[in-house]
């Protein structure tokens, strides 16, 4: 077992053989993951030392008061939050060595390739094609995928793919990393409401990846891809979030700033929101303290949907309270950001955005859902698809 | 390594689930819906010797007062667990009167004229209660002073005292200071609550023998101090409330079939269902950050007690709500005990200030002005 001291010792011992100042940051964040610190909670010799996963904070907060870089982890979150506990949990030894490392460091961003237009809420339903092609050892991949955020600038992507047709959805899927780069892949900006295309469209037409590159075994997408989905949806409970962290804070700023325009009616909506973005801050406090003693509490599934909904009263509420200001935009023209500012930009635009909040990982019709049934236990609605082949269903 | 940065501890201990152990262990065995409503339909929802195992046996009624004045020691974190406990069954107990609220203003009186009621209080030999209406919030305005007659006598008028019934002795704020009155110099009149589990009565004090316990400063700022920790408590008793009614409801769910399905299966029925239970987790944490603050003595106990009570209160009554209608018909009958807790949960959202109130709380609290 590795302790907070043995910790503090590996800290200053990168720091001293690595100086932040006189060390290039690639070459910074190589030495941090090779000593063991980049999580870790990992296995050793993959960035990790086996340690409790609640000891990182404290690794961080060390090496950022060293003025060590970090690894701009908002830019890499799919590689962080949906590849790499995938590929830790499914993965070959291989693959684990392949790609870790330059995931970690932000060598190589990863984008996720599930939803289809045709397969957004039923992801299961998606129909891009993987043949195999036995003499080359390659699947041939020809589909469509939509809303991937970074592929335009990842290296790597988490592809699933339909490998047998014959068999009901859930078990005809495998779990693919597809190279971004490779011939057959198309790349096209996804415009949204906002004006900018964070999102993409990505085509896939006889794009080859070798089965090297497949991620358990044929026909066990499934439940990789839920391993996936998993880390996507608690990965917002590990972070501390301060007061008037988040959209409440810009609100309470502008309210603060503009004794103008204050009216009693947006008052009491506003101390209505700023108690629930308070209370939802200590229910996300609460899960990550949960999380952090080993006794995952099932609220994880859950803070996603409360953070969608205040997120939309809250911004709707702030373009409302700036009366003739919230009537402007900043800027329609089309950008392709690297990485998303929730809270950034304007009013109008965390109105716009926050919109995405109750689709984007999982509708919140879907998480609802899943609260029920997995949290409450309530019964599952009647179905009909599941045992019928995927071939045969209504499209 | 400690990460940086204080920040409440939300979680349970061991030892707080230990206590919660016992006091659900008791109240399942002596306090059930069913016996609850006998009493309360007997006009006696009290049962003695059930607060005499619950305040002495287990030893709850001292958990805040030091071990020194003959208590447990412990604090408000633990008292939160054993107000969840009592939501949960809707028990009838003078808990946060005796246990709490007076347990407070007793702390802050003169050490010397307290300490005998102290340790009577903490041994659970008699039941105290404070001379205020439910419906006092903490930071408004105490209502009129009862008058010092002279040697050592008090005279004046309090209303809607809960609890008043099972109290053996009043703290009484009057204008030269705060007082303890035998109850059974006081004449009380009950009145018809609108919780059947903690029964009201006015107070009437005619030239009643009275001990002083503090100046009128002192008194007034006990009090207050009081009211806070109460507020604070309160909404742990609030989530105990909407925890209850979930449960019966989910569990009735699952069950109960229309249209050749469990009624649970329907997708309205579940996002209700989860959406309650998204509120219930958060109330839980407000109640548990509440219970640190006031435990911790941190500078922002205030701030955090007006959000735990602007936000609990409202997740009790939705959840009794919720509980009465999705049972149907069954839930509107007097036999299902839903009415107990939808009963008890608008009352508590009356008791120790409305939500609207400690809105206006978090508005100074917080920086966020009126126009």
């Amino acid at each position: 077992m590795t302790t907070a001291d043995a910790l503090r010792t590996r800290v200053r011992d990168l720091l001293a053989a690595h100086p932040p100042a006189t060390t290039g940051r690639t070459a910074f964040l190589q030495a941090r993951f090779d000593a063991g610190l980049a999580w870790v909670h990992y296995p050793e010799g993959l960035g990790g030392l086996g340690a409790p996963r609640s000891l990182q904070a404290a690794v961080d907060a060390e090496l950022a008061a060293a003025g060590a870089p970090d690894n701009d982890p908002r830019r890499i979150g799919i590689g962080l939050g949906m590849a790499a506990p995938t590929i830790l949990a499914h993965g070959t030894a291989e693959q684990k060595q392949r790609f870790l490392r330059p995931l970690w460091t932000g060598e190589e961003v990863w984008c996720q390739l599930f939803s289809e237009p045709g397969a957004g809420s039923d992801l299961a339903a998606l129909g891009t094609r993987a043949v195999l092609d036995e003499a080359a050892g390659e699947w041939i991949v020809d589909g469509q995928k939509v809303w991937t955020s970074s592929a335009h600038t990842a290296r790597w992507g988490i592809l699933l793919a339909r490998t047998d047709p014959g068999l009901p959805k859930h078990r005809g899927i495998s779990f693919f990393v597809c190279d971004m780069h490779a011939p057959g892949v198309e790349v096209r900006p996804l415009r949204q409401i906002t004006g900018e295309a964070e999102f993409n469209e990505v085509f896939l037409t006889g794009v080859r990846i070798p089965d090297a590159h497949r991620i358990g075994d044929a026909g066990q997408g499934w439940e990789v891809a839920r391993t996936t989905l998993m880390n996507e949806r608690v990965s917002i409970g590990g972070m501390r979030i301060p007061r008037e962290g988040g959209m409440i804070g810009r609100l309470a700023e502008a309210w603060r700033e503009r004794p103008d325009r204050r009216t009693h009616a947006h008052h009491q909506r506003l101390l209505g929101l700023w108690v629930e973005a308070e209370v939802a801050r200590l229910a996300a406090e609460r899960l990550r303290q949960q999380l952090a003693a080993g006794q995952p509490g099932p609220e994880g599934s859950g803070m996603k949907l409360t953070f969608a909904r205040l997120n939309q009263e809250i911004s709707g509420l702030e373009v409302e309270f700036l009366g003739e200001d919230g009537l402007s935009y900043g800027d329609w023209e089309m950008t392709r950001p690297d990485t998303v500012d929730f809270t950034g930009r304007d009013a109008g635009y965390r109105y716009l955005r926050a919109k995405g909040n109750s689709i984007e990982g999982g509708t919140s019709e879907i998480l609802l859902n899943i609260v029920a049934e997995r949290v409450l236990g309530l019964p599952a609605e009647p179905r009909d698809d599941k045992d019928v082949p995927w071939k045969d269903l209504a499209r | 390594m400690t990460a940086p940065g204080a920040a409440p501890d939300l979680r349970y201990s061991d030892t707080e689930e230990e206590l919660r152990s016992a006091v659900r262990a008791l109240l399942a065995a002596r306090c059930t819906p069913a016996s609850v409503l006998a009493r309360a339909e007997g006009g006696r929802p009290h049962d003695p010797a059930l607060w005499q195992t619950l305040a002495a046996g287990i030893g709850t009624a001292g958990l805040l007062v030091p071990e020194e004045l003959g208590g447990q020691g412990a604090g408000p974190r633990e008292a939160a667990v054993v107000l969840e406990e009592l939501g949960r069954a809707a028990a009838p107990a003078p808990y946060l009167a005796h246990a709490v609220l007076s347990a407070v203003v007793l702390l802050h009186c003169d050490p010397a004229a307290a300490a005998p009621h102290l340790a009577e209080l903490a041994a659970g030999r008699r039941v105290y209660v404070p001379a205020l209406p439910l419906t006092q919030a903490p930071g408004a305005p105490l209502p009129p002073p009862v008058r010092d007659t002279g040697s050592g006598t008090l005279t004046g008028r309090a209303t809607s005292i809960a609890d008043a019934v099972a109290a053996d002795v009043l703290l009484v704020l009057a204008d030269t200071g705060l007082y303890a009155v035998e109850a059974s110099g006081v004449r009380l009149t009950a009145r018809t609550p609108l919780d059947l589990t903690r029964p009201l009565a006015d107070a009437d004090l005619r030239q009643a023998a009275a001990t002083r316990l503090a100046g009128p400063e002192t008194g007034r700022a006990a009090v207050q101090r009081a009211l806070l920790c109460g507020a604070g408590l309160l909404a742990s008793e609030q989530v105990g409330i909407a925890e209850w009614c979930l449960d019966r409801t989910v569990a009735y769910l699952r069950t109960r079939h229309q249209f050749n399905r469990p009624v649970g299966s329907f997708q309205a029925v579940k996002h209700r269902l989860a959406r309650l239970w998204l509120d219930t987790a958060a109330a839980r944490a407000a109640a548990r950050a509440a219970a640190d603050a006031l435990a911790a003595d941190a500078p922002d106990a205030p701030l955090t007690v007006a959000v735990a009570q602007a936000y609990c209160s409202g997740v009790a009554v939705r959840a009794a709500e919720e509980c009465v209608q999705l049972h149907g018909g069954i839930g509107m009958t007097w036999e299902h005990p839903a009415h107990l807790y939808l009963k008890r949960a608008k009352a508590d959202s009356l008791a120790l200030g409305t939500a609207g109130h400690h809105h206006t709380a978090v508005a100074d609290l917080a920086d966020l002005p009126a126009p």
